[in-house]
């Protein structure tokens, strides 16, 4: 048997690494078919109201162009999603700025510029909500013109699309229990804390070419989109509904992605199905790609949100009990919300021990384009509320952070909130202490407490616990009930067939490595196929931290199932070598013709969940992390610079220790600019910086050296023991950095993007104007409300 | 690209005295333009209103950097780069050197010349403010000749220069008479590269004993235009930087600076972040006059 050395825990080249290296890849801008037109989106600019008149100017020759309204879809006006609720295009009401309404098409992709300048809408105006606050008041006052989205339609309420209560036990037991903690606590702790959205800026924007094809009778017999997506079968089930056709006439195709972030999971059904639409009425082929601008304007971006806190607790710094309420700001329309309102709700109680917790959540309507799926979904928002709330709690009784949050972490045996057992091993006092230990933070904090004294420049360091499940929710994974293929190619070569994509994270690679660790098999003899729904199985859409761990197990057992097949059909000896199996693989087909071997998802171990109680298996596994953020804010310039980054975290068996660190420092880089950086402002509903000039993004300069360290538990659920790794980092850095800056400053900030004019209004309403490291009185909430203190 | 080029007509005339008399007769008719760094932009969100643009940048005799009596003397078609590279600038005018290179991208830096940032006249321009403290003056061309303003005198508004329609920036010299000056600059950006600033301040002074002799200050982003701060200057030439006077004289300085800030409210920060962060640097710069 030969030495493999690009298995699982190596790290060999990305499998289409040279070709973007060489820029030989080929985007979707950068392919072209015969015939083919480009596409345009006409937009709303109101927020809501209704379509009065469409006007079509003179000075356009509308012959040459192809117009898609609502009324030319052959099927549902719908975006598939979980409720139908999104219109493909507004046919009358508007509910949100850049809301597509009409579609054009022609050859030249100058002259649809013309034509967009030539279409004028005339609206009724209705008035519209645009802050979760604003959405829970028109339901408080039964404010019928600011009823925006009535859910009556969707088994939901007024301006709500969907809404989770969680209780840690029974909800009467845990109620009861609730009353008594809050009794009997030495403190009552309470806090409110913000989030807000966030732009995926991905380096490609959203780009689909369509195609129709029609059969003799001139019927559409099917569709064809390829573009730059996530998950192509989404797409798929999103024609099916617009063209009503069956799936297999539903083709789509992913290309190389430039990026996605979530961002390109739920969207390409929009532009995918747009496109598609005018390829059906103009007859040819029709590029749809969006500019910059448009992309920024007009696509999901992550859900803001508001996490309020109220919690008792022991004068020992035990955590006896929490209420804790969610509320996230889904935009206009349904979309992913409930879904990652799942998310917010599940991740909520963090890495800790509640005896008594209920968590409210829910998902706001807003006249603001739909807020979608963004690393992290959900999970960033809740853990950031929790994660500044535990250093409040520790203010707040006198201890240190660190010491409350020992007291209370979950452990190996223990239960979390939702009643999963915790079977595999967790530690998150060792990775506490070395986490801290890699950043000095003990050294840190007295030598800053000292320097500060002096020094313009304010340094803390700050910490944050967390964990992140991976896989879908609950009963996700089996309702997905993903598969994978493993065939062979002519020449005996193995080749995965998934609807796993690549978009800069690594599927290609770590699937390879999987099949090549699996089969004894060189990384390099091991290929994958292009993901195209007429070839590739559904294994489910690439989101969820899912990749590695489910489908990376999928493709392990399909490996093992091809080597048992080969041996005993064609005599692969055992511990073969290359080129044993390569002949072996050639006399099966020499006698078979194709070999194909097909796994389906199932559990490595019983998962058990709840829908109705939400109580039960909540993930298939956890990755766990500590992160520590230090910070200097500089008191002329009111900013606030993270200058050293460590992250430490648990994600079981490392497949590709390069890829990964780089996994974790794009996310944790993600993860300032969402604490520091990256402010969406919005005007009336529609973002008005719309562009990289002003949509600050942090830079190089602006980012501190990152240290990533891992810790390697393997699971049970992923392949040689590998968890999830994508949506972890997203999750730690902002509440890491913002304690940071309390440990720095004095003062507590809880809403994000923290930008220097909110560090300077802060300063300056706290009466001292150079800040400093006055401590405030720690029972006294500046941001939030008063909370009671029971001695 | 949201603009149809074929809407557009960009020429490059063979000579400086073509494009000059191009220029003449026909005024406002035609936009120069040089690294195009700006204009492109504009081009590309479908902003751009000129239709007739004409190339400059292929002219090397605007392109230049020499020492002359004393001065140093650079030509309008001067890029970032050439300034970042330059000897001469690092040792006689580090300030230049510093705000050249934090002007954009380095491929911005490449393309985009100094004439470029002084005719743009936006108040945020990362160059002016250097210029105004140094004491420059600049010279224009036409075809009817040449005229040379103090660069004080140059910014007339928002976005409002001196430049007639007829006349391109031909260079802009500056005395090398700052040996000896102590050298300030700081931009506070939306982030520490490819931003814009929020508020820069450059300063130059001389000290003799614990008393300012002299001080230039010169800011973006505080008013309409790119200013000299001449109020705040005149507070505090002659002011003490001794330990027992040193706070007088900070409150002095920022209380004339506050009295000539006029800043503005944008999507990028707000005024009264803008006139507090000005002081702050003012005094920095103080503080560090004294130690």
């Amino acid at each position: 048997m030969e030495e493999l050395i690009d298995g699982i825990g190596a790290s060999p080249l990305r499998k289409e690494g040279r070709a973007k290296v060489l820029g030989a890849a080929r985007y979707i801008d950068d392919l072209s078919l015969p015939d083919m037109w480009h596409g345009a989106t006409v937009r709303s600019t109101i927020a809501r109201g209704r379509i009065r008149n469409l006007h079509f100017g003179n000075e356009i020759d509308w012959s040459e162009y192809t117009v898609v309204s609502a009324r030319d879809i052959p099927g549902l006006n719908t975006v598939a999603h979980l409720t139908n609720d999104h219109p493909c295009l507004a046919s009358e009401y508007i509910n949100h700025p850049d809301e597509p309404i009409l579609l054009l098409a022609h050859p030249s992709k100058t002259a649809l510029h013309h034509a967009l300048k030539a279409i004028t809408i005339e609206y009724d105006e209705y008035p519209g909500v645009f802050t979760i606050e604003e959405s829970e008041q028109a339901v408080a006052a039964q404010d019928a013109e600011r009823i925006i989205w009535d859910g009556s339609q969707w088994n939901a309420t007024a301006n709500c699309f969907k809404t989770y209560t969680m209780y840690s036990g029974e909800g009467e037991e845990v109620e009861a229990g609730l009353s008594r903690a809050f009794e009997e606590a030495d403190y009552i702790v309470e806090g409110e804390y913000s989030t807000g959205a966030q732009e995926q800026l991905y380096i490609e924007n959203n780009g689909v070419i369509a195609e129709c094809f029609r059969d003799e009778n001139g019927d559409v017999e099917s569709v064809c989109v390829q573009g730059s997506m996530q998950c192509p079968y989404y797409l798929v089930h999103a024609l099916e509904l617009v063209f009503n056709l069956p799936e297999e006439k539903c083709r789509v195709i992913q290309v190389e992605t430039g990026g996605a972030f979530g961002g390109k999971e739920d969207f390409p059904s929009v532009i995918g199905s747009h496109a598609a639409l005018l390829a059906m009425k103009s007859g040819h082929p029709v590029k749809l790609v969006y500019d910059r601008a448009e992309d920024m304007a007009a696509t999901t971006k992550r859900h803001p949100s508001r996490t309020r806190l109220r919690t008792a607790v022991s004068r020992e710094g035990k955590l006896l009990g929490a209420e804790i309420s969610v509320a996230i700001d889904g935009g206009a329309y349904s979309t992913l919300s409930p879904v990652v309102l799942s998310r917010a709700t599940i991740h909520a109680p963090g890495p800790y021990h509640w005896p008594f917790l209920r968590v409210k959540s829910k998902a706001m309507a807003t006249n603001v384009p739909p807020h979608g799926a963004f690393r992290g979904f959900g999970a960033p928002q809740s853990l950031f509320g929790l994660e500044r709330h535990m250093d409040k709690i520790a203010k707040t009784i006198g201890i240190s952070p660190e010491e409350l949050r020992r007291k209370n972490f979950l452990a190996t045996g223990d239960y979390t909130a939702t009643g999963q057992p915790l079977v595999e091993e967790v530690d998150m006092q060792k990775l506490l202490t070395r986490a801290l230990r890699e950043a000095s933070y003990h050294e840190k904090i007295a030598r800053y407490a000292e320097e500060n004294k002096t020094s313009p420049i304010k340094r803390g360091v700050g910490f944050a616990a967390f964990m992140h499940g991976t896989g879908f929710t609950g009963s996700g994974e089996r309702r997905l009930n993903s598969q994978v293929h493993l065939e062979l190619l002519p020449d005996g070569r193995p080749q995965i067939l998934v609807s796993s994509t690549e978009f800069g994270q690594g599927t290609n690679t770590i699937l390879c490595q999987a099949a090549a660790s699996a089969l004894h098999l060189p990384y390099d003899l091991v290929t994958i196929a292009q993901p195209d729904t007429s070839r590739v199985p559904n294994s489910g859409p690439t989101v969820a931290s899912r990749t590695a761990m489910i489908v990376g197990k999928l493709v392990q057992r399909a490996s093992e199932q091809m080597l048992h097949t080969l041996s005993s059909f064609a005599a692969l000896p055992e511990n073969h070598t290359s080129q044993q199996f390569l002949e072996a693989a050639r006399r099966y087909l020499a006698e078979h013709g194709t070999l194909r071997e097909s796994v389906r998802y199932e559990p490595p171990t019983k998962i058990y969940w709840d829908d109705e109680l939400y109580r039960g298996d909540a993930y298939p596994g956890y990755a766990w992390a500590v992160y520590v953020a230090e910070v200097a804010v500089d008191t002329r310039t009111y900013s606030a610079t993270v200058t050293r980054f460590d992250a430490l975290q648990e994600v079981g068996r490392v497949m590709h220790p390069v890829l990964a660190k780089g996994q974790i420092e794009g996310g944790v880089a993600q993860g300032i600019g969402y604490a520091l950086y990256e402010k969406c402002v919005w005007k009336n509903g529609h973002m008005a910086n719309n562009q990289m000039t002003n949509y600050i993004m942090p830079t190089s300069a602006d980012l501190p050296p990152i240290h990533v360290h891992f810790e390697e538990v393997p699971s049970i659920h992923g392949p040689n023991g590998a968890k999830g790794i994508g949506e972890l980092p997203m999750d730690g850095p902002a509440p890491a950095i913002l304690n940071a800056i309390e440990n720095a400053t004095g003062i507590s900030f809880n809403a994000i993007p923290l930008l220097p004019e909110d560090i300077f209004e802060r300063v300056h309403s706290l009466g001292h104007p150079h800040g400093g490291s006055r401590e405030l009185d720690p029972n006294t909430d500046r941001d939030t409300r008063v909370e009671e203190t029971i001695a | 690209m949201r603009s149809d080029v074929t809407e557009y007509e960009l020429s490059a005339p063979a000579t400086l005295q073509e494009m000059l008399s191009l220029l003449a007769a026909e005024p406002g008719k035609y936009t120069p333009i040089a690294g195009g760094t700006e204009l492109m932009v504009a081009l590309g969100v479908g902003r751009l209103q000129s239709r007739s643009l004409l190339s400059l940048q292929h002219f090397q005799e605007l392109r230049f950097l020499r020492e002359e009596d004393g001065h140093v003397v650079i030509g309008a078609n001067t890029t970032f780069t050439d300034l970042r590279r330059s000897a001469l600038i690092a040792e006689h005018l580090p300030l230049l050197a510093q705000s050249a290179s934090w002007t954009g991208a380095i491929a911005n830096q490449n393309r985009g010349t100094l004439g470029g940032n002084i005719v743009n006249a936006s108040p945020a321009a990362d160059n002016p403010p250097v210029l105004l403290v140094y004491g420059a003056s600049i010279t224009l061309i036409s075809a009817s000749g040449m005229r040379t303003l103090d660069y004080n005198d140059f910014h007339l508004g928002y976005k409002k220069t001196q430049l007639r329609a007829d006349e391109l920036v031909h260079s802009v010299r500056i005395p090398l008479a700052y040996q000896g000056y102590r050298q300030y600059i700081r931009k506070v950006g939306t982030r520490n590269a490819l931003a814009i600033s929020k508020i820069a301040l450059a300063g130059i002074a001389r000290t003799e004993g614990t008393r300012i002799a002299e001080i230039r200050l010169g800011a973006a982003s505080l008013t309409d235009r790119p200013i000299r701060c001449l109020a705040a200057e005149k507070a505090l030439t002659g002011a003490s930087l001794a330990a027992d006077s040193l706070e007088a004289t900070l409150q002095a300085g920022r209380a004339a600076l506050a009295m000539e800030a006029k800043p503005i409210d944008d999507i990028r920060s707000t005024a009264r972040y803008r006139s507090a962060v000005a002081e702050n640097l003012l005094e920095e710069f103080l503080r560090s006059l004294a130690e």
